[in-house]
């Protein structure tokens, strides 16, 4: 196992997406190689601060479109 | 859900406050574009209520939404590109390995700095300039949090075609996120 090996297998490691051997390997190896922990945690990272609701806030102004388009025609569509 | 379903507007718009960041937020990131995440988001939730009475509460309301939502970014991303036909099974272009290149240590708590807009904004921009197939997959598996065969049956790709894109994507983020939270 070296860092090409482990940064080939990153993602199916990160979704635990692989056989328990191939995993220990990954471990054993990130464990005492820096650039590979750095490598594993940032990218972990990454997806988090994807997921955090400050980035790409919905537009007030859209917001209110949406709703006054939605009373408009899923109203009458009730009525 | 039963009164949404029944017609009662004011129960359908408790489930548009739920979820309509979230139905923006990917109709802008499928799309890329401002005006047309505006279209998707009106035109998924007309849709959504039209046929909520056939919604079978045996799935989840959110991964049905999306649905409707990735259909309508998808067209709207493909009329906009009638040049170049933007196809999400297109081989990746890029050749050879993805190396990561930055092994600086990350600050401590980078989510701290998601409060200046300037590091949204460069957050933003890393998405937005990865190809289309590269941040849908990301958006749907990692954001919306899809099963890898959910986003592989939504996009029309194969399992290993999603995981393919879904690892150039995450290494390719990561690699802009170094420069920003070394």
């Amino acid at each position: 196992m070296n860092c090409r090996d482990v940064f080939r297998e990153i993602s199916n490691y990160l979704d635990g997406d692989l056989d328990p051997e191939l995993k220990r390997a990954i471990e054993a190896h990130a464990c005492g190689c820096h650039h590979c922990e750095v490598v594993v945690d940032s990218t972990r990272k990454t997806i988090e601060l994807y997921c955090d609701g400050r980035l790409f806030p919905l537009p007030i102004a859209v917001r209110q479109r949406l709703h006054a388009t939605l009373q408009q025609k899923c109203r009458l569509k009730v009525s | 859900m039963t009164a949404a379903k029944a017609g009662h507007y004011e129960a359908f718009e408790s489930l548009v406050n739920r979820y309509e960041h979230k139905i923006y937020r990917l109709g802008l990131n499928i799309t890329g574009n401002p005006e047309d995440a505006e279209d998707v988001l009106q035109e998924t939730f007309l849709k959504a209520f039209e046929n909520l009475p056939k919604f079978r509460e045996d799935s989840r309301f959110y991964t049905w939404i999306v649905r409707i939502a990735v259909n309508q970014a998808l067209m709207k991303l493909r009329k906009r590109r009638t040049d170049r036909s933007v196809s999400l099974d297109d081989p990746i272009e890029e050749d050879g390995e993805v190396i990561p290149r930055d092994f600086a240590d990350w600050k401590p708590n980078p989510e701290q700095l998601l409060g200046r807009t300037e590091t949204r904004e460069r957050l933003e921009k890393a998405i937005q300039d990865l190809p289309p197939s590269f941040r849908t997959v990301f958006m749907l598996r990692d954001v919306e949090g899809l099963s890898t065969e959910e986003t592989a049956e939504m996009l029309g790709l194969t399992i290993s075609a999603v995981k393919a894109r879904l690892f150039r994507a995450r290494l390719r983020l990561r690699e802009e996120l170094s420069k920003v939270f070394k």
